[in-house]
């Protein structure tokens, strides 16, 4: 029925992988596993937020990150930043090994990784002005004297679109908007080859949104900068995405070029999220009522349930999917990880 | 009940004003609003539109800095400003309720959640605890909450977002109210649990005959449930009419604006389209027509004299002086 759909998101989206793949790889994970202990002491509960993920993110892409509220893609997000040790895995910079954080590892992370967080109001100091709050990374890194500094944060004031004169004011004085083009400016400061923006747009209103999402690819085209773009909201993953990975309560249920995995889902997760999505046109109205019904609550990443993780919740569960790990495989252009992928490709409703 | 002729919700000329720190701030101006029974509103506007005044000033949630005045505001054919604060107070939950976006801080944290419910019951039906009990495990079957027989003395730490979400909505159907207002139900929600939601309300809508205003910033939520349709910018409706009709050939520049800036599967790659500048405070709202200056068609008299919320097709009124033009303009 959507075979020649196929044949169409197939040939587009080998071609864009090739032209990743022939990319420098800038940032690789393997393996990434966090851990938090939470409750008492005596009956300590451990919550597995980030359970072996593995990406690889070269220079110049987009690579999207999406998942519902406790799939672990901020803590995935801070990992990747240096903010948060993982307890396993490796995670390597140009090919240096940073995972343990040592004082080197982070100063070089620092330089090359940066990000820029969700919410504008509170990840900018009220009491510092915003020439000093741009200017921060560059003193704290001891890589400019005062007066270079001031130059450079004109020009990023300007490359993000504020005027340079704006430099004495406070952070109270701007918009939502303007805020999180304060932030941006921040985080290009070092002028990062990784931008990872955890839920960047989230908190604005639609239409200063826009702006700022156009303003990211702009970035990205000038500066060639890398972008690790963590959300909720699918469209705007799709729209500024060159691949997406879809998280499922700490692991990568599915990764592969955009186009490839929004038309045609080949984990049962991703298909039950695009299926759940309101659509942005009205000759759709009704989709939702059409859409594939998850059994059960969100379950929670204490205690998650044995083998794959998604088995409570899915329609094509069988007994090897409660008691083995599905492992990522590459499958039409993709990877997932799912035992039944072939078949839940194959009985996929045309979204 | 009263006949089914009367609409859910009326109101005309609604303006709410704010006293606070000496200065005063218009934050709701000349608003209209009309929901039938059994209909799903949506009124659209982004931060400091003024929609969730709105809402607040319907259900006479306001406080001594805050004057409300209406030309009318009718719930279910009963004249709200004629009645006093008591009676007003026996109207919330009975025949009119709310549904708000914060489920964590809408809910008390140390009263089970059966006692919340059942607490509508006592208060207003003067039912027994037993009978309240049963009834709250009732209400939590109703919107879908797993094994409500064993969840009824938990406490809201006990329960998922969606599911507190789920629970203020039961709370607020409670008493079969023949008015909702939900103000951005699923704001704070994921996708999936997002769509449970929305199901629940058409659902009850439905067997209710409930009208609903829901107010949203989010289109997406909007194409899907809709019937008709208000789009508030900076205190004022500037357009009102059908969904169908309005999200098609939108007469407005800002909704028009709005429908373009979403991203689109078939626009990637490409920048969005978007509107400079940010919306305006209520405080400093700019003189003509409010949108003036961030809109594309802007002409001389936009920036001097605001334009009038007249209709301009059968069902529909927009606020804008080249409505004429937008619509033939996307027409031809």
């Amino acid at each position: 029925m959507n075979s020649s759909a196929d044949v169409v998101a197939g040939a587009s989206g080998g071609l864009a992988l090739t032209n990743a793949s022939e990319r420098r790889v800038v940032l690789e994970a393997t393996d990434l596993r966090r851990t938090f202990t939470g409750g008492s002491r005596l009956r300590p509960t451990h919550v597995s937020a980030v359970d072996g993920v593995s990406l690889t993110l070269h220079a110049g892409e987009t690579l999207g990150i999406v998942g519902e509220s406790g799939c672990g893609k901020s803590t995935l997000a801070r990992m990747l930043v240096g903010l948060e040790k993982p307890d396993g895995g490796s995670l390597l910079y140009h090919g240096t090994d940073v995972t343990k954080g040592r004082a080197s590892d982070r100063k070089l992370l620092r330089r090359g990784v940066q990000m820029i967080f969700q919410d504008p109001y509170t990840s900018l100091d009220p009491r510092m002005n915003v020439g000093d709050i741009i200017a921060e990374p560059m003193a704290a890194t001891r890589s400019a004297p005062a007066p270079v500094r001031r130059d450079r944060v004109a020009e990023l004031l300007g490359l993000v679109g504020l005027a340079p004169d704006m430099m004495s004011r406070y952070p109270h004085q701007f918009s939502g908007g303007q805020r999180q083009r304060i932030g941006i400016a921040r985080a290009l400061a070092l002028d990062p080859d990784v931008l990872v923006c955890d839920e960047a747009v989230s908190a604005l209103d639609v239409s200063v949104q826009a702006q700022v999402i156009n303003l990211l690819a702009d970035l990205q085209r000038r500066l060639g900068v890398a972008i690790l773009f963590i959300a909720h909201d699918l469209s705007v993953v799709r729209h500024i995405a060159d691949r997406v990975g879809v998280m499922y309560l700490g692991r990568m249920a599915e990764l592969g070029d955009t186009e490839t995995v929004y038309d045609t889902p080949a984990h049962p997760y991703t298909q039950a999220l695009l299926s759940a999505t309101p659509s942005h046109s009205r000759a759709d109205r009704g989709k939702l009522s059409r859409r594939r019904v998850l059994g059960g609550e969100p379950p929670s990443p204490v205690n998650p349930p044995a083998g794959c993780r998604f088995n409570p919740r899915c329609w094509l569960a069988t007994d090897e999917c409660r008691t083995s790990q599905p492992p990522l495989r590459s499958l039409d252009l993709r990877e997932v990880a799912c035992h039944h992928a072939e078949q839940a490709l194959a009985e996929a409703p045309a979204l | 009940m009263t006949t089914a002729g009367t609409p859910a919700l009326r109101v005309r000329d609604l303006n709410v004003t704010f006293t606070g720190g000496g200065r005063e701030i218009r934050a709701v101006r000349n608003v209209d609003l009309d929901v039938a029974r059994g209909e799903f509103v949506a009124l659209l506007g982004e931060s400091g539109s003024g929609k969730s005044v709105t809402a607040r000033a319907v259900m006479g949630l306001t406080d001594e800095y805050t004057r409300v005045s209406a030309a009318s505001l009718d719930v279910a054919g009963t004249d709200i400003l004629a009645l006093s604060e008591e009676e007003r107070r026996l109207m919330r939950g009975e025949r009119m309720s709310l549904v708000l976006q914060d489920a964590l801080s809408a809910l008390n944290p140390v009263m089970t959640i059966g006692n919340q419910i059942g607490e509508l019951f006592k208060v207003h039906r003067g039912a027994t605890r037993k009978q309240a009990r049963a009834a709250a495990i009732e209400l939590l079957g109703l919107v879908g909450i797993p094994a409500p027989n064993n969840r009824v003395d938990d406490y809201p730490h006990q329960f998922s977002g969606g599911m507190r979400q789920r629970i203020l909505i039961a709370m607020a159907i409670a008493l079969e109210p023949e008015m909702l207002i939900a103000d951005e139900p699923t704001t704070a929600l994921d996708v999936t649990v997002q769509a449970q939601i929305l199901d629940l309300l058409g659902r009850l809508r439905d067997q209710l005959g409930m009208g609903v205003l829901l107010i949203t910033h989010d289109l997406g939520v909007v194409m899907e449930v809709a019937d008709r349709l208000a789009v508030m910018y900076a205190g004022r409706i500037v357009e009102r009419g059908d969904a169908d009709t309005v999200l098609d050939l939108p007469a407005h520049p800002y909704t028009q604006a709005l429908l373009r800036s979403v991203p689109d599967a078939a626009a990637r790659g490409h920048d969005l389209l978007t509107i400079p500048g940010s919306p305006p405070s209520p405080a400093q709202t700019p003189p003509g027509c409010s949108f003036n200056p961030r809109c594309h068609m802007a002409i001389d008299i936009c920036r001097t004299e605001r334009p009038p919320l007249v209709d301009v097709a059968a069902g529909r009124a927009s606020a804008c002086h080249r409505s004429e033009e937008l619509l033939h303009e996307l027409v031809s």
